[in-house]
């Protein structure tokens, strides 16, 4: 019986953090973006500076009519933000945030579950761009379909470097086998990992898919009301799982300077806001790539990038051995 | 039959059911949808037969690389919304007969070559670390055929795709630099 109210407790968990941290990353991009730009931001819902901003957001979106456009495909139209959004609620399922099994699921294979259910969250998306019968939206989807395949390659060799260093693919044995000077021996790994996670949510600078000056909102533009806010949510949920993953991959997860067993998750924590800070950061920052110059990213340097990264992680491996 | 059978059993229906919907269904873009239940359903069936790692790189290969990959193809081409009246083919009865065919061989084999003979599924036996020391203990020449004949095929599709690599050069149009 204790199990299986420690199992319930854990989906609790996962599923609080699920509905939480998304909003927590949206309301700090509101204001780090305002004052990145000079501005305040929202101020006024909630009363304390605008904290509250989001759950108004979410209000409006429920009132709003759902509509679906007369020329589309009625169940794919509908199907589409479920599809976008359920993979990354699976995928925090397994990620650690803590020593000795503070974990949902603890996986063998985590490191393959989180990269393999990743990418099906993109088919939402394209489903998504085709079912709305509207020319931007379909020019859309086939972006998104085209950035996938070139930024999913990438994105799994920067990750099997570190399955490489660490010997496994768990993701809790990974933080395990982790010690500091890992940082400069996979560190362009890291930088890979994290280019083409951001590239696989189509955040900026990789907003192609929804680049709203050529193609309004891409795949989403006929989608209005609730399933427009799950596509939004699904968003920041990816943001989330992309900086956990980061973090918990490369920068060491629950490891700190001290009391890394009673203040675990605070580290994972810690790491992974700093990370959504800087995925925040890099919007205000950068303007947004072109299709070409995004496809060149990738397969000019990102993939010779990632695979030196493998290379240099067997010599030191084989090295060290 | 035990939980394991019984989820096995579904998974099968509705990988063949969905695998049937793939080749039946009118609608281009909805046939490509299906091929993610089905491909989908096969990685569940890898699961409860404890070979998780397929499972998962089915899923990553399959069903995250390949479909967009299709999805890519049809919405580039032609992806109509609704029933499309030429995805008939004349060919259909000719190729059941192939498809049930196949089956026929397929099953037989199995069928003749195994009886009732069984394996126990252990927890664990189909994980990273079994597999790699299969693969690259026993069955590494296979495994180094295999991506020798890879290799060959990818060379093969780069020369077949750039108009640029061992085709006549004064056939081209000259085009000066800087002109698209």
């Amino acid at each position: 019986m204790p199990d299986l109210l420690e199992v319930v407790l854990k989906l609790v968990l996962v599923a609080a953090a699920f509905a939480v941290l998304p909003l927590l990353v949206g309301q700090a991009e509101h204001k780090v973006m305002a004052h990145m730009q000079g501005r305040l931001g929202p101020m006024y819902a909630g009363a304390f500076h605008g904290w509250a901003q989001l759950v108004a957001d979410g209000v409006k979106f429920a009132q709003k009519e759902s509509v679906v456009p007369r020329a589309a495909d009625r169940t794919v139209f509908k199907l589409a933000p479920a599809v976008a959004i359920i993979p990354y609620l699976l995928v925090l399922l397994v990620i650690p945030v803590g020593p000795d099994g503070q974990v949902a699921l603890d996986l063998g294979l985590g490191v393959f579950f989180a990269l393999a259910v990743m990418g099906v969250g993109v088919i939402g998306a394209i489903m998504a761009g085709w079912a709305s019968a509207n020319k931007y939206s379909l020019l859309g989807g086939m972006r998104v379909a085209a950035q996938l395949m070139s930024y999913e390659l990438p994105l799994v060799f920067a990750a099997s470097s570190v399955a490489m260093a660490a010997g496994t693919l768990s993701l809790s044995g990974i933080v395990e086998e982790w010690r500091w000077w890992w940082l400069p021996w996979q560190a362009v790994g890291a930088v890979v990992f994290f280019v083409a996670g951001l590239a696989e949510l189509r955040r900026p600078p990789f907003d192609m898919p929804v680049a709203d000056s050529e193609i309004i909102f891409g795949p989403y533009t006929e989608y209005g009301g609730l399933r427009f806010a799950l596509f939004i949510l699904a968003e920041y949920a990816g943001i989330v799982v992309l900086c956990a993953l980061t973090t918990v991959l490369f920068l060491g997860g629950w490891k700190g300077p001290f009391l890394d067993a009673e203040l675990g998750w605070l580290w994972t924590l810690l790491k992974a806001a700093v990370l959504a800070f800087v995925v925040i950061w890099l919007r205000v920052s950068y303007p947004r790539l072109r299709e070409d110059q995004l496809q060149k990213l990738a397969w000019a340097y990102l993939v010779p990038l990632s695979l030196g990264q493998l290379a240099l992680t067997g010599v030191v491996k084989v090295a060290l051995a | 039959m035990t939980g394991q059978e019984i989820v096995f059993t579904l998974l099968g229906v509705v990988a063949v059911g969905s695998a049937v919907l793939v080749v039946t269904t009118r609608q281009l873009v909805h046939a490509a949808l299906w091929l993610v239940v089905s491909l989908g359903a096969l990685a569940g069936g890898y699961l409860v037969l404890t070979a998780e790692f397929v499972a998962w790189v089915q899923v990553l290969i399959y069903v995250g690389a390949v479909v967009v990959l299709l999805l890519f193809g049809i919405m580039l081409t032609r992806a109509p919304i609704g029933r499309a009246a030429d995805l008939d083919s004349g060919n259909r009865w000719a190729a059941l007969a192939v498809a049930l065919a196949t089956a026929g061989v397929l099953v037989s084999v199995v069928v003749i070559g195994f009886r009732d003979a069984s394996m126990p599924l252990r927890a664990g036996g189909g994980s990273a670390d079994a597999l790699g020391a299969a693969v690259f203990r026993t069955w590494v020449l296979p495994f180094e055929v295999l991506s020798v004949l890879l290799l060959a095929a990818l060379v093969g599709a780069i020369v077949l795709s750039r108009s640029d690599v061992g085709g006549p050069k004064e056939k081209e149009p000259t085009k000066k630099r800087g002109e698209r």
